[in-house]
């Protein structure tokens, strides 16, 4: 297959039909509305399934059935849809049925605007619904890697029976990059839990309910156990130059894809640095970044948001090394030479400065230093 | 409940009122007197007759019928609060051979799943509702519903619901015949054999409009709850006929004309 400009928006789309997403159902709304066209065109063509739905309530609940139903499914949002989704993910999340939602991330809180930005980190990784659980979340930092990771989430859905996220932002839904789209897959068979009618066969039930303190807490167990084995089996995670940095950036999505770049500026002027980016939020990839953070002096947290990841960075790696944050808020994306002077301002520094600083900030907020730029 | 039996004159046991096989031999979580079994056992009965149970898929609710799928013999999945037509229209898409029904509540279908359920008819989606409308959240407790009548007491309107304050009584079935993606949309009643009878003539037809491919069919039964209404059966049954029908005229609101050709007795 050859590469070819693609639109992030629309690379999402093709790669899931492509991976036979068999059905789409979704709801319109800004940075991710060709998303939703693109679908609207190609499933139709395909003879596949394409609804928008009355709303993001409605368009997650006719996933959850298409997904009982033993379709290939898939949604896509963006911040405010997905908080209306929550509702829906949890359903999914405790009836263990598979299904895909592309989050293509918008400022906020509130409306707030349409730009670029990763303040959904804590509601796809953390609180997707209510319960105990969590979505399989999946964080390209490019075109093309938006269409692998799109491919493997409906593998993975599939394979635990579970909901998996593919989480961009705005930028990398909007901006276009040659890509090579993968091959067609030919449609999976119905599962043989799916609701296709009992037709010579025992009957299917799905939900969600549970009546009774320990039937509940059993069932929940097993959503634990196999939450582990996904934590164990599906860490995903990059690197750049970490074989011999002092300094980490730890930055996921478009804020890695500008920490590449500042970290490639900043070892051209001799300084060791070097990149983390997590591609699978959760399960966070704890281990290789607690690995890697012994070895070094300073963490750099680059994000689009106030610090959510950046609680995850401070689970993994304690206080043992001092912790530093550079975020952009409401749609702002650093330049990289931002996050270079972030890193310089770090170096040459002594443990107990470095300490101080990351508790301190410049302007104290939760002890970390944000930038004025 | 048992199955009632007579005993012909050569001692011969001649089963006359045996379980429908759409229904699971089971006890019911309902409370005595309530017309969710009469209503589960006429719908198992259609489904019966139409030999409609191996190809059916049922979208249980949230409310009392919350367990629907533990009684229906049938591949059955269990929706959000409201959002049953929503949860339907993905498995209908997907499996457009299927016959595919919810059952709800008159809370989860006309307040929090009001989108959904409207929606589902302008769309007309082809799915068959039963929708029991009892005046009242029974699995809460017996608070207000949107089809509370006025001046009715409950436990959220201690004093008489007051429809200055809290608005007038909801006609679903009258609301979803004004749209265009309805092909079937009528009001029975559970409160006497009489119409017990009717109502069952009503699911029929219903399901036959999905078969059809008609569009969206509905049909709203008025229901009983002696517990939350605290009255004996007897008593909730015949406040179902003086009160509820005065207030839910019992009718056709819409029927496809394509339903109304005259026809034969249903394929089997």
């Amino acid at each position: 297959m050859s590469s070819q400009l693609l639109k992030g928006n629309v690379a999402l789309a093709e790669a899931a039909v492509r991976a036979g997403c068999e059905a789409y159902f979704g709801y319109p709304i800004t940075p991710q509305t060709e998303l939703l066209e693109h679908m609207s065109r190609r499933m139709i063509e395909l003879d596949r399934v394409f609804l928008q739905a009355e709303s993001e309530v409605a368009a997650v609940n006719m996933v959850y059935g298409a997904a009982c139903a033993g379709a290939r499914v898939m949604t896509s949002s963006s911040s405010p849809g997905i908080s209306l989704m929550q509702e829906g993910f949890s359903y999914i999340a405790g009836s263990e049925v598979p299904a895909v939602v592309i989050d293509v991330m918008r400022g906020g809180p509130g409306l707030g605007n349409i730009q670029p930005s990763q303040a959904d980190y804590n509601q796809v990784t953390k609180t997707a619904g209510h319960g105990d659980f969590h979505p399989i979340v999946l964080a390209p930092s490019t075109v093309q890697e938006a269409i692998d990771l799109t491919v493997l989430a409906f593998d993975l859905a599939e394979k635990y029976r579970t909901l998996v996220f593919v989480v961009v932002d705005g930028a990398i839904g909007q901006m276009m990059e040659p890509a090579t789209l993968p091959p067609m897959q030919p449609l999976r068979p119905r599962p043989e839990w799916a609701l296709t009618g009992a037709t010579a066969r025992e009957r299917n039930i799905i939900t969600s309910i549970h009546l009774g303190a320990e039937k509940l807490e059993n069932f929940n167990r097993k959503l634990q156990d196999k939450l582990a084995v996904i934590e164990r089996e599906e860490v995903r995670y990059d690197t750049l130059f970490t074989d011999d940095a002092d300094l980490l950036v730890v930055a996921f999505g478009t804020a890695a894809r500008v920490a590449r770049t500042a970290v490639h500026n900043l070892r051209r002027e001799g300084l060791p640095v070097g990149l983390f980016r997590p591609v699978s939020l959760w399960p966070f990839p704890e281990e290789a970044l607690a690995e890697l953070a012994d070895r070094s002096w300073a963490l750099l947290v680059v994000e689009l948001n106030a610090g959510q990841m950046l609680h995850d960075v401070r689970a993994a790696v304690g206080r043992n090394i001092p912790i530093h944050f550079h975020g952009r808020m409401g749609g702002v994306i650093p330049m990289p030479d931002e996050i270079e002077k972030a890193v310089r301002n770090l170096v040459g520094k002594s443990t107990t400065e470095l300490y101080t600083m990351s508790k301190e900030g410049e302007n104290g907020q939760h002890g970390y230093r944000f930038s004025n730029n | 409940m048992g199955n009632m039996a007579t005993v012909s004159a050569t001692t011969e046991e001649v089963l006359m009122y045996a379980r429908p096989e759409s229904l699971e031999n089971v006890y019911t979580h309902y409370c005595p007197g309530c017309t969710h079994g009469t209503a589960h056992r006429l719908v198992a009965e259609v489904l019966d007759e139409l030999s409609l149970r191996e190809q059916s898929i049922l979208v249980a609710s949230v409310g009392c019928s919350v367990f629907a799928y533990d009684y229906f013999a049938v591949d059955a999945c269990e929706a959000a609060h409201g959002r049953a037509p929503a949860m339907a229209t993905g498995i209908k898409r997907v499996h457009p051979d299927r016959v595919v029904f919810t059952y709800q509540g008159d809370g989860d279908l006309a307040s929090i799943g009001m989108a959904e359920i409207m929606h589902a008819a302008a769309r007309g989606e082809q799915i068959t509702v039963l929708f029991l409308n009892n005046a009242i959240y029974g699995m809460t407790g017996g608070q207000m519903a949107p089809t509370t009548l006025a001046g009715q007491v409950t436990t959220s309107s201690p004093f008489g619901r007051d429809i200055q304050q809290t608005g007038h009584p909801l006609h679903m079935a009258e609301l979803l015949a004004m749209l265009p993606g309805t092909a079937y949309s009528v009001r029975r009643s559970l409160h006497d054999a009489r119409h017990v009878i009717q109502a069952k003539k009503a699911i029929t037809t219903a399901f036959q409009a999905q078969l059809q491919g008609l569009g969206f069919s509905i049909v709203e039964l008025l229901s009983s709850c002696p517990t939350n209404w605290h009255m004996t059966a007897c008593e909730a049954l015949d406040w179902v006929r003086d009160e509820m029908v005065a207030v839910y005229p019992l009718g056709d609101f819409k029927v496809s004309d394509e339903l109304q050709k005259p026809r034969g007795k249903p394929a089997r």
